[in-house]
Parts: structure tokens; C-alpha cells; sequence
């Protein structure tokens, strides 16, 4: 049994190999199909699984509620008096803490712009105001020293933790534990300093925010210090606004229960905010979900382009192995006059093209592999990453149209007369 | 072989009445109108006729190349005029051996190889089937070219590649169209001399030919005329008493 697959297969071996360069032609569309799904299958793993990261760096268990400014237009009567109020309040995260099912922690963010300097040195730094737990639903590592604690909110003390970048900035050669640096003109003792890290924004750009330059300081401490108003000065006129915190961290425990709370969060903002629209809600795990969304959709066009063009080489190869089988009308007549069965002479035409398509099919995967290879040479922001089931897939797909489109010809060759097909010049 | 009694003798082709009608249209060709003979084991016959007498058509049928319209067709004492077309591939293999007048080796194969397709349809193991092709290379006196391909070879060896390939599944009947057709006299004396051989050593043979001088070689000439029997012939090496009947 095994010898008789082997000899039928090495027979069909054969009949490619008569013709290595028909047969290469003819294989070509089946290898280009193959290598484009799978370099592109793997440009667009490379794409969503770096989308992936980073969302989930966000926290898929988190819910965030950021301070936003409401248009223009709604605000007339606050415009014209140059001060506008907005955002989250620390009354919401009181009450999210409270009465929010779900939400195990709430970390209140509020952020100042402001100068940081230390001895000739100065840098612009994002004051962070936040509160002990902020490691709770925000993935940092310390590089030395500690973050905020407990005590330091109760005594609003003027510390800070400082971020990768501004660190080395302001502290190119000393270390900067212990020392004192000026933010405005308030003055923070350096009690941590924090490994680089970055994140998405979770806007529609997938805007990544490096959250190296931040400086982290106790939330109470910087409420003393900035108050609550914000001045902008701009063209020459000076605009106020009012904003409690600019962000807020929930964190649920169960992955699972995320967007139910989500949900009901959203209903507890739009009551204590009268509609008002100054703040948004991000969900990371929706983005996740949307993104894997997107995937999903181009896997599907993907899938279709791939149809088309295995289609094409299918076609190719089933009018190439027509005209072989026509060509080779005498020899079908002499191997029937000899004892071979119409299933004989049907599996060396099947092994034929299973051959050349399977071929083209590993061929493909080979340059599909190349492609991989090369498009981070050309495009450094790319980086495909190719499946193992994209592989095995894609060979899979090309012996199945081996066999399909070869079964035509092959029927045809079997089913000739033998007396006609001896006749035949 | 010269032995006078031989009317208890193996009956190993034998047909009653055979017909084998053609559609052409609307009418019916009878390319076989009722045949009826019998062969005996180690028998040298000739078929010859007029062109579209049917002498092909007859020799498809013994080649179990194509099945009679009606009649029976007895091979080796078994019925094959009604047998699956996968049966009479099996037959085919097992029991026939061809040699066609344009030879009809397959040019990409060398001659062993070609002389070893009956064998790999029978599923014989590939180094036996090797040894059986180099064989009846060797008994056609090719055995020194077995690795040639047909275009590399003479009309006359081709033709001893072809018998070769018809002998190598030690068939109960050797069947032959017109196997000296396509050759010059010389090589076509060459090929009946092979004949020849081939039946002192026992092989039933049927050939078709237009040749009186071919017809001669056998022991009985079976002359078709319109699709029937037209009448039995001894030929130049027949045995003194009949046997064979019409
Ligand atoms: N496939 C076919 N379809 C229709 N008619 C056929 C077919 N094959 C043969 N015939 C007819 O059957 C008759 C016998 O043909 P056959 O080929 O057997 O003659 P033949 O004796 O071999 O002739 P030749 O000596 O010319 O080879 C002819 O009239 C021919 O036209
Ligand atoms: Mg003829």
C-alpha cells in the first residue's frame, strides 16, 4: 500500500519534473498567493499584537475617566467670564469609591504643568498628583527609592518620584535621591526615581504618551500648592480654568465584570454631571475587544484575497494540466492498454497537480518567510510576525486546490477511450 | 510442436458470436456481425481481411480494450465479454500482451521502464519487476540497452522493446497489429523471426496483418470479411491436423 502511494507519487514527480519550467510558471500562482496571506497574516499580527500591548498596558482591568473641555459653544456663559470649570470632581471619586459596584480602587490623577529645576539645570515636567495606590492600576516599576505613600498624602509632604527622562535630564551625573529640586516655585525633596514607560492615549490615533517626563507628587500636596485654577496665558489674554482632577482610575477586580461597570459608571457621571459633557470614559478592554474587531475584519478580506488569487492559480493550473493531459492522450492509451485503472491514471494526474500546487504552496511559504524577513529592513516600524497555523494553513489550502482543480483533467484523462486515446497522434 | 495430436489442447481464446455495433449518427455501423472461433494454447494465427473488415475492431475485443455490443468472449476459460472496466484492466495486465504497429513505447520512459509499466499495474514489488523487465529485454536481445529511451533506438528495436513489454507479464495470448507496418522488410523478417522464436517456445500468438507474406508465418489464417468469418486458412506452418474450427 505504501509503496503503491510512493511509486504513484514518484510517477507524478515525474511528470512535473518533465517540464521544469512550465511547471514552476504554472506553480506561480498558487506560490504568490501563499506568500502574500502569509507575509501579509503576519504584517497584520505584527500591527494588532503591537496595538495589543499597548492597550493592555492601560490596564485591561481599569476604567478611565478623564477631565475633558466641554466645547466652546455650551460654555458661552463661562467664557465670558474666563473662568471655566470642568472635569471630574474629587466628589465623583468619593462616590465611585462608595457606591460603584465592582470598582475595588479609585486612584485620583491630577496633572500640572509646570518648570523643574535644579541647581543650572531646567526641564518642562508634567506634575502628577496621585495618591499611594496609583501603582495599583498603573504598571511602573521603581528603578530607586519609593513612591508616594500614605503618610506623605496625610502630611501632604513636598516629595516627589520623578520619571526616567526628566530624571536624567535634571540629574545627568548626580543621583538624584535626596536632593531638592524646585517645581514652579515650590520646592519637593526626590524620594524615588522610576524605570521608562509609555502608554496609549486610547484615543482614535492610538497616540502613545511617554510618561517618562512625569514628575509624581502626593495628590494633597498638590492641591495645597496649585489650588484648583489653572491660568493659561495666551495671545496676550488669560484664560482660567477650574478642574478638580483630570483623571480617575477604577480598577475591577473581575476582568469580566469590566464593561457592566463601566456601563453603570457612565450612568452615575451623566447624573452628577447634568449631561454635561467634560470628561470621557476609557475602557481598555473595549479597545482590545475593538481591536481584535478590526483584526478579525481584515483577517476576513484577508481570507477573501486569498480565495481570489488561489482561485486564479487553481484555474492556471487545471488549464495547464488540460493541455498536459490532451498532450499526453497516448501515453494515458498505452498505460490503459497495459492494466491501468482509470484510478491509476486519475492519481498520477491528482499527484501532478497536488505536486505543482503544493509546491507552489511550499514555495510560497518560503518566500512568504523572506518577506517576513526583509519588511523590517524596509519599514523598521513593521514587524510581522508570522503564525504557525498561517503555515501549515496556507499548505493545507494549496493541496486542497491541487487536488480540486486537478480532479477535472485528471477525470478526463481517465475517462478517455483507450482505443481512441492509442489512435490519438 | 510438430506433434500430430493435438486436439486435446488448451482452448485459451474462444468467441460465439461476437458483435460489436458502432453508432455513427443515426445508423449502425456492424463493424462485428456474429464471429465465432477458437484458439488452442501455443496456436500462431493471423488475422487478415480488407481494410474495414473489422480485424481492428476484433483485435480490440481480444485485447479486452473494448467490450462486445453481444456474444461471448472466453479468455483462458473465463468470461470477460461482461467484466467491469476495472476487471478488464486487471486482465489486461495479468493475461494480454500488445505489440501495436507505431509501437507505442512512452518516449519519456527509458525501455526497462517501459517494459515494467504491465508489472507496476499489477502491483509487482519494484526490484522484481526491475529484474523480470531486464529479462525479456535480454530474451529480445536488448539487454544491453535497457537504459536507452525508444527515440534513441532503431524502428526494428523499438518494435523488440514493444514485444519485450508484451512478454514480460507472461500472458496467455500475445496480441499484434500490423507489427511490421511501420518497418522495412529486413527488420520486419527480424521481428516474425522473433515471432517465431517466441512460438516455438510456446506463446499463443494473434497477429493482424495485410501481408500474404506475414500470413504465411502462422499456422492458421483466420480471413474477416464484412464483420463475419469469411473462413479458416492453414498457414505456411500448419500442423497436418485442424485445430481449430470456424
Ligand atoms: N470508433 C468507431 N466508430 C465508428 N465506426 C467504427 C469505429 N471503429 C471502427 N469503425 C468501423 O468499423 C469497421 C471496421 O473497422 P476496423 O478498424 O476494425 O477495420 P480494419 O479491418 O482494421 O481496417 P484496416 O485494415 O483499414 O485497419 C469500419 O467500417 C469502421 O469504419
Ligand atoms: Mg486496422
Amino acid at each position: 500500500m505504501i509503496t503503491a502511494i510512493w511509486r504513484t507519487f514518484h510517477l507524478g514527480l515525474r511528470g512535473v519534473a518533465r517540464h521544469g519550467l512550465r511547471s514552476l510558471l504554472t506553480s506561480l500562482g498558487v506560490l504568490f498567493g501563499v506568500a502574500s496571506v502569509i507575509a501579509m497574516l503576519a504584517i497584520g499580527e505584527g500591527l494588532s499584537h503591537d496595538v495589543q500591548a499597548r492597550i493592555q498596558a492601560l490596564g485591561s482591568n481599569n476604567i478611565l475617566v478623564r477631565s475633558l473641555k466641554p466645547p466652546e459653544s455650551s460654555s458661552a456663559a463661562a467664557e465670558r467670564s474666563r473662568l471655566s470649570v470642568y472635569g471630574v470632581t474629587y466628589q465623583d471619586a468619593a462616590r465611585m469609591q462608595k457606591t460603584l459596584p465592582n470598582a475595588q480602587i479609585v486612584v485620583p490623577v491630577r496633572a500640572i504643568y509646570q518648570d523643574a529645576r535644579y541647581a543650572d539645570r531646567r526641564a518642562d515636567a508634567r506634575i502628577v498628583g496621585t495618591v499611594p495606590w496609583f501603582g495599583e492600576t498603573n504598571d511602573f516599576k521603581l528603578e530607586s527609592g519609593r513612591f508616594v505613600t500614605e503618610i506623605d498624602l496625610e502630611t501632604r509632604a513636598p516629595i516627589c518620584v520623578l520619571g526616567a527622562t526628566i530624571s536624567r535630564e535634571l540629574f545627568p551625573l548626580e543621583e538624584p535621591l535626596g536632593k531638592l529640586l524646585k517645581l514652579g516655585t515650590q520646592a519637593f525633596r526626590v524620594v524615588g526615581v522610576m524605570r521608562p514607560r509609555t502608554a496609549l492615549t486610547g484615543d482614535d490615533q492610538g497616540t502613545i504618551e511617554d510618561l517618562s517626563r512625569d514628575v509624581y507628587a502626593p495628590l494633597t500636596t498638590v492641591r495645597q500648592y496649585w489650588g484648583e485654577i489653572i491660568v493659561k496665558v495666551s495671545s496676550g489674554s488669560r484664560d482660567m480654568e477650574q478642574v478638580e482632577l483630570h483623571q480617575l482610575q477604577v480598577r475591577v477586580a473581575d476582568v469580566k465584570k469590566v464593561e457592566a461597570t463601566a456601563a453603570v459608571l457612565k450612568e452615575m457621571l451623566e447624573a452628577s454631571h447634568k449631561s454635561k459633557k467634560d470628561y470621557e470614559v476609557v475602557v481598555p478592554l473595549s479597545l482590545l475587544r475593538d481591536a481584535e474587531e478590526t483584526k478579525k475584519d481584515f483577517n476576513r478580506v484577508l481570507g477573501a484575497i486569498a480565495g481570489i488569487s488561489l482561485l486564479i492559480g487553481g484555474i492556471g493550473i487545471t488549464n495547464v494540466m488540460l493541455a498536459t493531459v490532451t498532450e499526453r492522450t497516448r501515453e494515458i492509451g498505452i498505460r490503459r492498454a497495459l492494466g491501468a485503472k482509470r484510478k491509476h491514471i486519475v492519481s498520477q494526474f491528482l499527484v501532478e497537480t497536488v505536486v505543482l500546487a503544493g509546491g507552489g504552496g511550499v514555495l510560497g511559504m518560503a518566500l512568504g518567510w523572506l518577506i517576513c524577513v526583509l519588511v523590517p529592513t524596509i519599514n523598521p516600524k513593521l514587524h510581522p510576525m508570522p503564525t504557525q497555523e498561517s503555515y501549515v494553513l496556507s499548505f493545507v489550502i494549496s493541496v486542497v486546490v491541487g487536488i480540486v482543480f486537478g480532479l477535472y483533467p485528471a477525470w478526463r484523462a481517465a475517462t478517455m477511450d483507450p482505443v481512441e486515446a492509442l489512435r490519438h497522434e | 510442436m510438430n506433434d500430430a495430436v493435438v486436439t486435446e489442447r488448451e482452448i485459451v481464446v474462444a468467441m460465439r458470436d461476437v458483435e460489436r455495433h458502432y453508432l455513427m449518427g443515426d445508423t449502425v455501423v456492424r463493424a462485428l456481425d456474429g464471429i465465432s472461433f477458437q484458439i488452442e494454447r501455443g496456436s500462431y494465427w493471423a488475422i487478415m481481411g480488407p481494410s474495414g473488415s473489422g480485424k481492428s475492431t476484433l483485435l480490440n475485443l481480444l485485447g479486452c480494450l473494448d467490450r462486445p455490443t453481444r456474444g461471448a468472449y472466453l479468455l483462458g476459460g473465463e468470461d470477460v465479454s461482461r467484466l467491469s472496466d476495472d476487471a478488464l484492466s486487471d486482465v489486461r495486465s495479468k493475461k494480454l500482451g500488445f505489440v501495436f504497429q507505431s509501437f507505442q513505447l512512452i518516449q519519456q520512459l527509458s525501455i526497462l521502464e517501459n517494459t515494467e509499466v504491465p508489472l507496476f499495474y499489477q502491483g509487482v514489488a519494484p526490484a522484481i519487476s526491475r529484474e523480470r523487465a531486464r529479462q525479456a529485454l535480454t530474451r529480445v536481445g536488448l539487454g544491453d540497452r535497457v537504459s536507452h529511451r525508444p527515440n534513441e533506438l532503431s524502428g526494428g528495436q523499438q518494435q523488440r522493446a514493444a514485444v519485450a513489454r508484451a512478454l514480460v507479464n507472461q500472458p496467455i495470448v500475445l496480441l499484434a497489429d500490423e507489427p511490421t507496418g511501420n518497418l522495412d522488410s529486413k527488420t520486419a523478417r527480424e521481428i516474425l523471426d522473433l515471432f517465431d522464436e517466441l512460438h516455438a517456445q510456446g506463446s499463443t500468438i494473434i497477429l493482424v496483418t495485410h501481408d500474404p507474406g506475414v500470413a504465411n508465418r502462422a499456422e492458421w489464417v483466420l480471413r474477416v470479411l464484412d464483420g463475419k468469418v469469411d473462413r479458416v486458412e492453414r498457414g505456411g506452418r500448419a500442423r497436418p491436423v485442424a485445430g481449430a474450427t470456424a
